[in-house]
């Protein structure tokens, strides 16, 4: 014997390393097998994938619903990203209150939840306004408090944007003889808005999943959204497969704007026009 | 006291400038004639940069006057946007507008500032990137370029604007030294067709050979000023002997403290 004991064999690192990701997919085939034989298949087929009530729902899913969706979607976030850019603008003024005001706004409709903010607008404004009616109705509402709520956010995005556009653009085109509003227009901001576009696009999907929100400014039935559709449709027939038809139709959305912004923020970070 | 001078394309007078604690002009006067080109060397942080963007009042100064073409500037009540347009500045990072074209870069003022119609602007805009050398480039846009055609483009659009004097602070130093020679060549053509220039450089033979007058500058102030001949081929002050030894023989330079 040597004087020091026989070393139980060492494991190179290859073989350390095998061992440690064979040890992490057996633990994830032991879950799902687990789960698999604990689920009741029968009920979750016709509860959630049942052929005959999910036939029921079309057309009506996607001509009323997505299209809803998209439509609040679609207009909510046109004002919010018009309403951002000024919030922005204003966050950068020079003007003391216009920086006060637009981080008082900034907090408050960050900080509060967007549902809180929907009841608010869908009973509180008609209470104190009488007889105030939004262009547009419920469309006009819900434009207005999806623009509230998500211009808080596209405000500090752009915000940051025109920050990130260095200070040798603005000095430029001050030195050509521009204002500083005309180089904010020509130079500055179409430069930020750029940056700005992968963000922007995360914001859109946030936005599209919380279009379900209008349901509380309380809405009649061609004005129900996806989730709203789904849900009825679902009490309706006892059975919860509209739900996983309306969950397709927000994937078939999310997914691909979600890989939208992380190619184009990829490529930004290529450095590429 | 020095007075104003109504034929100087730009006249500086007691100028001074801080930022907060720090004084980095303490008191500059000089004065760059129609025609002229003026030369201003000195070490890093001598004030140089500070100096030639207070003649366009990129910075403002803290006290003191100037006067471009006989309007003053540091006026409060001054129309700063329309004095800016007869002053062309040329900077060591190039600065061009990356999402606009060549040509979009060198028209873009033209069009909004001072209103010219989009064929005018165009024309302009391709004779003074013919001047420069880029007519073939007005498509390209600046990141395609290389830093001595971005420079290029950089003064085209800044002489499409005709403005009546030239800043450049150090337009070849963010440069690799194969490219200096294009940059400098437009210069000194431009120089010979004329321009007013002022032009903050480390390139003593440009300096040697371009300039009317080389002002030397140390701490905020002017040390010297005279003919290159003067200033750079027999200077009177130890401190300008000093900096030039180091500038044109770096290798030699002797450790400060
Ligand atoms: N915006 C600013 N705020 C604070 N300090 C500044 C600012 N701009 C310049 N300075 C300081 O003023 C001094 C002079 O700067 P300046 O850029 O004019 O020097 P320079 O002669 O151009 O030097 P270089 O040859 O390195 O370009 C430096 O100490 C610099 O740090
Ligand atoms: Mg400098």
């Amino acid at each position: 014997m040597t004087q020091h004991a026989e070393a139980a064999p060492r494991l190179t690192r290859r073989q350390r390393r095998r061992l440690i990701l064979g040890g992490e997919y057996g633990i994830f085939i032991i879950a799902v097998v687990l789960a698999a034989s604990l689920a009741d298949w029968g009920a979750l087929k016709t509860n959630f994938a049942e052929w005959r009530v999910a036939k029921t729902v079309f057309p009506d899913i996607i001509t009323v619903g997505l299209r809803n969706t998209l439509l609040f979607t679609v207009t909510g976030f046109g004002l919010g990203l018009i309403t951002g850019l000024v919030l922005a603008l204003m966050r950068l003024s020079s003007v003391p209150p216009y920086r006060w005001f637009a981080l008082a706004y900034i907090e408050v409709f960050r900080g509060l939840p967007a549902l809180l903010i929907f009841i608010f607008m869908g009973t509180g404004i008609p209470l104190a306004f009488p007889g105030t009616n939004l262009p547009g109705g419920v469309y006009g509402t819900a434009a207005v408090a999806l623009g509230a709520v998500s211009a808080a956010y596209m405000a500090e995005t752009i915000r940051a944007g025109i920050q990130a556009v260095p200070r040798g653009q603005m000095e430029a085109a001050r030195t050509l003889g521009m204002s500083q509003g005309r180089a904010m227009r020509s130079i500055i901001i179409p430069q930020a808005l750029r940056i700005v576009i992968p963000p922007l696009t995360s914001e859109l999907v946030l936005l599209f999943k919380d279009s379900s929100l209008v349901l509380f400014l309380g809405i009649t039935l061609e004005q129900r959204e996806l989730a709203k559709f789904a849900q009825d449709a679902a009490s309706q027939q006892g059975n919860t497969t509209p739900i996983i038809v309306a969950a397709i139709c927000y994937l078939l959305i999310t997914i691909p704007l979600s890989h939208l912004a992380r190619r184009l923020e990829a490529r930004q970070k290529r450095g590429q026009r | 006291m020095t007075t104003v001078n109504d034929s100087a394309a730009v006249q500086v007078i007691e100028l001074y400038k801080a930022f907060g604690d720090l004084e980095v002009l303490r008191g500059i006067d000089f004065e760059v004639r129609r025609g002229e080109v003026v030369c201003v060397i000195g070490p890093s942080g001598s004030g140089k940069s500070t100096l030639l963007r207070c003649v366009n009042l990129l910075e403002e100064p803290t006290e003191g006057n100037v006067y471009v073409g006989g309007v003053e500037l540091t006026d409060p009540d001054v129309d700063i946007d329309a004095a800016r347009r007869r002053i062309g500045m040329v900077f060591q990072q190039f600065n061009l507008f990356p999402h606009l074209s060549v040509l979009a870069n060198v028209t873009i003022a033209q069009r909004k500032v001072l209103r010219r119609p989009a064929v005018e602007a165009d024309r302009i805009a391709r004779e003074n990137l013919a001047r420069v050398g880029l007519a073939d480039k007005v498509d390209a846009y600046p990141a395609q370029l290389s830093g001595g055609q971005q420079q290029r483009v950089a003064i085209a659009r800044a002489l499409a604007m005709g403005p009546e004097v030239m800043l450049f602070d150090e337009p070849t130093s963010a440069l690799d030294p194969e490219l200096v020679g294009d940059v400098l060549g437009v210069m000194r053509k431009l120089a010979l067709d004329g321009m007013t220039m002022l032009v903050v450089t480390h390139e003593m033979s440009f300096a040697r050979e371009v300039a009317d007058r080389v002002v030397f500058m140390d701490g905020g102030v002017i040390v010297e000023e005279g003919p290159p001949s003067k200033v750079i081929g027999d200077p009177a002050h130890e401190r300008t002997r000093r900096f030039l030894s180091r500038v044109l023989d770096p290798a030699a330079a002797e450790i400060e403290d």
